[in-house]
């Protein structure tokens, strides 16, 4: 096919659930490509002789390679050629922003729109998942040495997979009861199923990764019983960006105030909206206000909708185009009825005689001068301040570090904000100790974690090889 | 999965819950808690370290039965649950700090017993007081004598030792001008109040265990949060024990009321079906 042909091809959609049937339920809302479609959409490739789309993804997928595998057909090898530098594809198809990543420079962006990158790499992962063609990769011989893995989000996957295959003996340490980490307590079911989450951890322990769930490391064990009791030769904390955020103003501790990490753990990891069958309640409200602009945010908005809300209000401090929050989601929020109350602000919360929350007052905000992430400013406008009624608020304003287990090591070194110091090879102030994902960096996206995940694994191998 | 050494029900609707987990029978310290998970569709519940046994590798809970999860605990005839966390929150500092009054009431009689042992081996001297609505509800007597200087019972009704309760003892004491350098309360959130009270003016220190609802219990959900000298506490990392002084009791009683309304639907409907089975 030559280029004009391919340029005649707009992108293909990717069917969706409608959304009025979606609201009700935590099914997933893109459905999928079908085969056909998904090489239609490959097609459009132009195969770039210097490809820009692989510079905007942080873990350089082999982009065009891959389509060119799903346009022969081959949708398994197209599946196994991204395995090559990405282990999760079937996660980061789904919750990439892409927007602002690989499909950001893709060339035919320039014009128009670029190849749907991410809809491809969920298409082949899921093909290779259902249709049970994912093999177990060879091992190189047992080499003997312990690796303890702290946290089981996608960093800590990543470190454990990468070990693994390198013959080395892996353990994960999961405080949690399930492993993931966000992947399974934040982000909802309809947005990545916790099947593709446990089929990805399950292929690890295929592989002969030891898995301890339930184990608090700082708590039920030190970093340094890891060594010096269990005998680990390193350790990799991934333990991610797990310490709610609250906006200091008068009412958050009413009840029906909630962190968006506590909204989504009740009802990702321990299923709220099955209650009773699941044991864990969680208020439900029919007028829900969701303050931030982040994917925390479009998340714990559109459960609510989905646990019987009859009007969910999102209120962010920027405008529209400063929402951290993907593209797709945002869409889909508003796609299925959420109210954006952009350029506004909570001042305070107001309870009635129980405690519970039952009015929001906020100001108006515009935007000033650019700040130090370069976006502009938001100001607030004196004298705007206005009252709304709401019965639930959750707070997605984001996440710090959790000092539960760097308060147990004192010799290793924090920032100010008391995330872990690490270069780019994540190797800490620490002998022995590696970290990355977002207890280095502070919330950041699924496949920066994979990468830092990826370099630590890369100088952990040669830290036990060489002893540096 | 997490093998029950025993269940008994020491008095009515308090059971004394023996668990192997050598690992946090290893690690436990006086004031620490456990979570623990019946099944994969369980409530993450939190209950108070009453005692380890390092070498036998077993921890020891009293819980009340008071809702759905607690009554399933009661009524579990599988020998395991699928999870037991922990040891979670931060410690008492068993140090010599004088005489030392701790009470104790309902599930706090277990709760409060590792804390008069630590605070008895540091070399204090110890009151113990605890209390029931009757004698047949009183507990873990014994081996609260051993470690106490002066143990004292009381009781609702009068049927056994004083009556009245923790803080009347307490109030007594006071008005005797005894001394006494610090105080632990480990009950519901109304005695641990009420104890307070007596307290506050006293220039006695005084600790209670918080009972915030807990998720997590790591830090991660903010769920427990408290207002204790003004700033948001995390009850699960920072606490659960805290300086009574600077805690609002009024947030931690609305907050541990959020879910009372399904809670109690929930366990009627179920208690109801349980007995047509
Ligand atoms: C609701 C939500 C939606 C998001 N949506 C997107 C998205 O669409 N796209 C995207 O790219 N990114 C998204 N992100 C960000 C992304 O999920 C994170 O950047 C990523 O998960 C970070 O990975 P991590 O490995 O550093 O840690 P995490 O995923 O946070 O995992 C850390 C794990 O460590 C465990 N742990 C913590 N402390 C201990 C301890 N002491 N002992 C043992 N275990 C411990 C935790 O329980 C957890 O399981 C979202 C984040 C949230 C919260
Ligand atoms: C740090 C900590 C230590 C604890 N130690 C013990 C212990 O040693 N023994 C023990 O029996 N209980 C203890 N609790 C309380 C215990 O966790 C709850 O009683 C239990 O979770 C209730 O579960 P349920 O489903 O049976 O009742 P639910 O149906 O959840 O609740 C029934 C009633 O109890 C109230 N309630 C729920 N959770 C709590 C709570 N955390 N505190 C007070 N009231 C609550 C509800 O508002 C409701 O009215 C502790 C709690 C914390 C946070
Ligand atoms: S991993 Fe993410 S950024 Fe990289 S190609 Fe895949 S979807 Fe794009
Ligand atoms: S930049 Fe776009 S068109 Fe070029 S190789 Fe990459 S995906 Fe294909
Ligand atoms: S229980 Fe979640 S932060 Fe304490």
């Amino acid at each position: 096919m030559d280029v004009k042909e391919k340029l005649k091809i707009s992108r293909q959609k990717m069917p969706e659930q409608d959304p009025s049937v979606r609201a009700k339920n935590f099914m997933e809302v893109p459905l999928g490509f079908s085969t056909k479609t998904a090489q239609l959409e490959a097609q459009r490739c132009l195969n770039c002789k210097i490809p820009k789309c692989k510079e905007g993804c942080p873990v350089y997928v082999k982009i065009p390679e891959f389509l060119k595998l799903i346009v022969e057909g081959d949708f398994a090898a197209a599946a196994r050629k991204i395995k090559e530098t990405n282990a999760l594809p079937a996660v980061c198809g789904r919750v990439c922003p892409q927007e602002s990543q690989c499909e950001a420079t893709c060339i035919l962006g320039k014009k128009g729109d670029p190849v749907a990158i991410g809809r491809l790499e969920r298409f082949v992962a899921d093909y290779e998942r259902e249709n049970n063609l994912i093999k177990i990769p060879k091992k190189q011989p047992a080499k003997n040495k312990k690796v303890a893995v702290v946290g089981s989000g996608p960093s800590g996957l990543t470190v454990a997979g990468d070990l693994i295959k390198l013959g080395y003996d892996v353990t994960i340490f999961e405080a949690l009861h399930k492993p993931g980490g966000v992947l399974i307590y934040g982000i909802p079911e309809f947005r990545l199923p916790k099947a593709i989450v446990e089929a990805e951890v399950d292929y690890l322990v295929k592989q002969g990764v030891k898995l301890k769930l339930n184990k608090v490391i700082g708590a039920s064990r030190t970093v340094e019983d890891l060594f010096k009791r269990d005998g680990f030769d390193a350790v990799f904390l991934g333990v991610g960006a797990g310490l709610p955020r609250f906006m200091n103003i008068e009412g958050e501790n009413l009840s029906n105030v909630y962190s968006a990490n506590e909204y989504l753990t009740r009802i990702n990891l321990m299923k709220a909206y099955l209650y009773p069958e699941h044991y864990t309640p969680i208020a439900l409200g029919r007028n829900v206000t969701v303050v931030g602009g982040g994917n925390v945010t479009m998340d714990s908005a559109r459960c609510a909708l989905r646990t019987g809300a009859q009007k969910v209000t999102i209120v962010y401090r920027r405008a529209r185009e400063q929402m951290p929050a993907r593209g797709e989601e945002i869409h889909h929020a508003e796609e299925e009825g959420i109210i954006l109350k952009l350029l506004n602000n909570p001042v305070e919360l107001i309870g009635d005689e129980k405690g519970a929350v039952k009015k929001m007052r906020c100001i108006k905000m515009k935007l000033g001068e650019p700040d130090e992430s370069g976006r502009k400013r938001p100001v607030p406008i004196e004298g705007s301040e206005f009252t709304l009624n709401t019965d639930l608020v959750i707070m997605g304003i984001g996440a710090g570090a959790n000092p539960l287990l760097t308060s147990t090591m004192p010799d290793l070194e924090l920032n100010k904000w008391g995330y872990i110091v690490a270069d780019e090879n994540g190797r800490t102030s620490m002998e022995g100790i590696w970290a990355g994902g977002d207890i280095v960096t502070g919330s950041a996206t699924v496949i920066q974690a994979m990468g830092a995940g990826k370099q630590a694994a890369k100088a952990i191998d040669s830290y036990i090889k060489s002893g540096k | 999965m997490y093998e029950i050494i025993s269940k008994t029900e020491v008095v009515p609707n308090i059971y004394e819950l023996i668990i192997k987990a050598p690992e946090i029978a290893e690690k436990a310290k006086p004031g620490q808690f456990v979570i623990l998970m019946i099944d994969e569709a369980g409530e993450r519940l939190p209950f108070t370290l009453s005692d380890w046994d390092a070498k036998k590798g077993a921890i020891t809970i009293y819980f009340l039965e008071v809702g759905l999860s607690t009554m399933t605990l009661a009524r579990l005839d599988k020998k395991n649950i699928s999870a037991v966390i922990g040891p979670l929150g931060k410690p008492v500092s068993a140090e010599k700090f004088g005489t030392i009054v701790l009470g104790g009431g309902c599930y706090g009689i277990g709760g409060i017993y590792p804390i008069v042992k630590a605070l008895k081996e540091a070399g204090n001297t110890v009151i113990t007081i605890i209390e029931a609505r009757s004698s047949y509800l009183l507990y873990n007597k014994e081996k609260l004598r051993k470690y106490s200087d002066r143990f004292i019972v009381t009781t609702g009704d009068g049927t056994k030792g004083e009556k009245g309760k923790v803080h009347d003892v307490v109030k007594i004491m006071i008005k005797r001008k005894e001394k006494i350098n610090r105080a632990y309360f480990i009950g519901c959130t109304f005695m641990m109040m009420n104890c307070f009270n007596e307290t506050k003016n006293h220039d006695i220190t005084t600790f209670v265990a918080l009972s915030p609802i807990m998720v997590d219990g790591t830090g991660m959900c903010g769920c427990c949060r408290c207002l204790v000298d003004g700033e948001t506490k995390f009850a699960c990392v920072d606490g659960p024990i805290f300086e009574a002084k600077d805690i609002d009791w009024d947030i931690l009683f609305k907050r541990n009321a959020a879910y009372s309304q399904q809670e109690a639907m929930i366990y009627q409907f179920h208690s109801c079906e349980s007995r047509e089975v």
